[in-house]
């Protein structure tokens, strides 16, 4: 049964390993995965925390709904206090790693304290070993995967490991599994690495029992029907997530040259049917891959086609690795992108992050803020594709004075560099945003600006608001499973009905982040994809749980709202540059210059955006601070927290 | 017609829905180790290979079981194990060329694809088709295809050659 999966309480200082089982009524009230991570975080941790000391709690899960035969159940959750932003710390992946652990007994672990030395763990059909890692320690992402399941004979063990950036703790390391998926904002590969924890592998042979086996897989095939009939799902099955980037890119929604343009040109070489090409290249007609149980097969499976790297294989380059190593510091090679995406894979680093910060390190110097003392010779110039590739050795080593610096995350970075270095930070919440660019869509800004996280596109992000559809639809897809008569509009450069949306689309994210699923198979892309209605019947058939769409919503505004709460308790306030609800002044102050006739000279208003922001609180119960009013909390089961029901 | 699995590996993207649905299907749990199918991966090249049992005409598995558990099913044609009879000794597990004729641990028992009576879950979810459920004298004509291809290919680079010449 997926009920009678545990939660495992690991202590690396003393060793203590507890395991308990999940009451019905917590999985009742957070259902598992990012929600119920977000309890065990706000309980487990103290204000004010030192997010590298041993008082820091990670927390790993599977969904509730991880390897049951619901669809795409692949997602492992990771969270823990950040040391990138000093916020909330949260990040999610795909593979095979979270089934795994499923079959091994755990849907949860919760990790506290710092080992002396490095350190795995081994999970397997319900024990949990500590074991030592000195060997392990220095490896890549993949060396490290592959070393465990030799040492341990054992060829079907997955693991979420570390690479030298998690070691280094630079401060946006990432947790990897496989060759890509990667749980890649915030930092939580830092953390592992500040409690010497090199990996954890996981091996199981435990029967998950499905509670009504028949009708589970009749409604996965509808499932898998309904996804792989959207047509925006079956291009990213062909072309993988550049086609997004490509589209994107041709409309001017691509942060280019830092902020400086939000369209890449003479992009040629890395438009999606060029990686395409080489992928069909290197490795046939069929070179899709996918998670586990994944109908849409998202990434590309490709070798680097020349360069220093020639020959090496690896997937992707997603939509990001596009934005971070194409548009945004203006490298238009296919190499160069292959390249990056290949050492960040190898070395454990978030690719939105480095290419972001990178691409900021290029404007400051361009603009003499940097020289080339501080660069140590590199010449940081956008458009050098050398220069980037140095960087990301650099950042992943800790090497030279920059590289050290920018290891730090933006907004230290920002504070040692000085002048007024931070005004060029495309960030919030001290988190970089990725390469795309929000001005021409006050949906998307609004998005960034409050998400969780800090700056990113899997919080809230209302993508389908680029499709212009009628309102008619608009209003059946958010009007349920909560009513809503509000104002709605087709319109993308629109102000009218966008925080509903943006509230809307965080419950809908949070929803497929309890129960563990891909987003590709919810309303993220594509507006006929399942959502509430559908996970009510999924969660039914593969649990037994009986809840309605309604309650499983009132689950996702829970654990929204604890997000909030953990944030409020590390000191956001809403107007804070920051670690506010906020944009770089930028997104204000320059217009778009490139795109389509709908986007050049575009900016957000100052006026209309603070008044969405006023609205979007309003629509959460929240009082004109951000602050979950006492009412709010008391309708959401909140008014007790810290209540320690695990 | 007697149908059988076509599996063509280079299709395949390892998701791995083949072994679950296999496994809710015969046993009403998620549980790979229950699959009578399983893909066998080379990650670092980006290889995937599901594996499944052949339903061979001359099945080793039938000739070494020393009391004659295993037949053939008469209307689908697949090869099966009679639990009422079987000892549980796996000598059929150990001559299978294809790894095909599992164990499990959890119930103690042999067992092995049995084209679940006749609409095969594997090929049902597989949706970019790695795994088919082909009348039997369809299975090479997918392999002929590609042959041809190429050989059609060589013949034109090798006029071409000629040509240039
Ligand atoms: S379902 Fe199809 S694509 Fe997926 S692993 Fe099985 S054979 Fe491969
Ligand atoms: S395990 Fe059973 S079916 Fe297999 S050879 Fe032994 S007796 Fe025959
Ligand atoms: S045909 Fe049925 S029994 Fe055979 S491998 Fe496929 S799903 Fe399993």
């Amino acid at each position: 049964m997926a009920l009678n999966r545990k939660i495992a309480f690991i202590d690396l200082s003393t060793g203590d390993i507890e395991v308990k089982p999940i009451p019905l009524d917590v999985r009742k009230k957070f259902l598992g995965g990012r929600g119920l991570d977000a309890y065990l975080l706000y309980n487990h941790t103290k204000k004010g925390c030192d997010p590298l000391g041993p008082d820091n709690t990670l927390m790993v899960s599977g969904g509730i709904l991880a390897a049951t035969c619901a669809s795409a159940t692949a997602r492992t959750h990771f969270m823990a206090k950040s040391p990138l932003t000093g916020l909330l710390g949260s990040a999610n992946m795909g593979g095979f790693f979270a089934p795994e652990l499923a079959w091994a007994g755990f849907h949860h672990l919760v990790i506290k304290g710092k080992s002396e030395k490095p350190v795995y763990l081994r999970i397997h059909n319900g024990q949990i070993e500590i074991r030592d890692a000195a060997h392990l320690w220095g490896k890549t992402t993949t060396e490290t995967q592959w070393a465990i399941r030799e040492e341990l004979g054992d060829e079907d063990i997955k693991s979420a490991v570390i690479g030298p950036a998690g070691e280094n703790l630079v401060a946006y390391a990432n947790v990897m599994t496989g060759i890509k998926n990667a749980a890649g904002r915030t930092g939580m590969g830092c953390v592992m690495g500040s409690k010497n924890l090199k990996a954890i592998a996981a091996r199981g042979t435990m029967d998950i029992k499905i509670a009504h086996p028949v009708d589970a897989l009749e409604y996965n095939k509808r499932f898998i029907d309904q996804i792989t009939s959207a047509k925006v799902n079956q291009t990213q099955g062909s072309l993988g997530t550049p086609f997004i980037w490509g589209a994107t890119n041709c409309w001017g929604g691509i942060r280019t040259r830092n902020f400086q343009y939000n369209q890449c040109e003479n992009a040629d070489d890395i438009e999606p049917e060029r990686i395409d090409e080489i992928c069909t290249e290197a490795m046939g007609p069929y070179h899709m891959t996918g998670c586990f149980g994944c109908q849409v097969h998202c990434r590309a499976q490709y070798k680097i086609p020349s360069g220093p790297y020639a020959g090496k294989y690896d997937e992707g380059p997603e939509y990001t690795s596009l934005g971070a190593f194409g548009g945004e510091p203006d490298c238009k090679s296919a190499e160069t992108v292959l390249t990056g995406n290949h050492l960040v894979d190898q070395y454990g680093i978030d690719n939105l992050e480095i290419g972001s910060i990178i691409s900021w390190a290029m404007e400051l110097y361009e603009l003499g803020i940097l020289t080339s003392k501080d660069t140590e010779g590199v010449d940081l110039r956008f458009g050098n594709d050398e220069a980037l590739i140095e960087m990301i050795h650099r950042i992943c080593y800790r090497k030279g004075w920059l590289g050290d610096t920018l290891a730090d995350g933006g907004i230290p970075a920002s504070e040692k560099i000085g002048k007024n270095s931070f005004e060029y930070l495309i960030q919030v919440k001290g988190m970089n945003n990725l390469h795309s660019d929000e001005r021409a869509t006050p949906a998307l800004a609004l998005g960034i600006a409050t998400g969780s996280r800090g700056s990113d596109h899997l919080r809230s992000r209302p993508a389908i608001d680029l499709y212009h559809l009628p309102e008619k639809i608009l209003r059946q897809i958010y009007s349920n499973p909560v009513p809503y008569d509000g104002p709605l509009s087709s319109e993308h450069t629109a102000y009218e009905g966008k925080p509903w949306q943006v509230f809307w689309q965080e419950n809908c994210y949070m929803g497929v982040d309890c129960l563990g699923i891909c987003k590709y198979h919810t309303t993220f892309l594509g507006a006929t994809l399942p959502n509430f209605e559908d996970w009510a019947k999924v969660l039914y058939y593969n649990t037994g749980i009986e809840m309605s769409p309604k309650e499983i919503w009132d689950v996702a505004e829970r654990c929204y709202n604890i997000e909030r709460l953990f944030n409020l308790r590390e000191g956001m306030t809403r107007n804070d540059l920051k670690k506010g609800d906020t944009l770089n002044h930028r997104y204000f102050d320059e217009p778009c210059r490139r795109g389509a006739p709908d986007v050049i000279g575009l900016t957000i208003d100052r006026d209309k955006f603070k008044k969405m922001i006023d609205e979007y609180y309003a629509h959460h119960g929240w009082d004109e601070n951000g602050v979950p009013t006492a009412e709010t909390l008391k309708r959401l089961g909140l008014d007790k927290e810290p209540s320690r029901l695990l | 017609m007697e149908k059988v699995l076509m599996i063509n590996y280079q299709k395949c993207t390892g998701c791995r829905l083949c072994e679950l649905v296999c496994s809710v299907m015969h046993d009403g749990v998620s549980n790979p180790a229950r699959s009578r199918i399983k893909v066998m991966k080379w990650e670092s090249e980006g290889l995937y290979i599901p594996m499944s049992c052949q339903q061979c005409e001359d099945a080793p598995c039938m000739n070494v079981c020393p009391v004659k558990a295993i037949h053939r099913d008469e209307d689908l044609g697949f090869v099966t194990v009679d639990y009422d009879v079987c000892i549980g000794c796996r000598s059929c597990v150990a001559v299978c060329p294809f790894g095909a004729m599992n164990y499990n641990i959890i119930d103690k028992k042999v067992f092995k694809c049995d084209l679940c009576g006749g609409d095969p879950q594997c090929a049902r979810f597989c949706e970019v088709k790695a795994i088919e459920y082909v009348d039997a004298d369809r299975i090479s004509i997918g392999i002929k295809r590609v042959a041809a291809e190429r050989l059609s290919t060589a013949q034109r680079d090798a006029a071409a050659l000629q040509a240039a010449m």
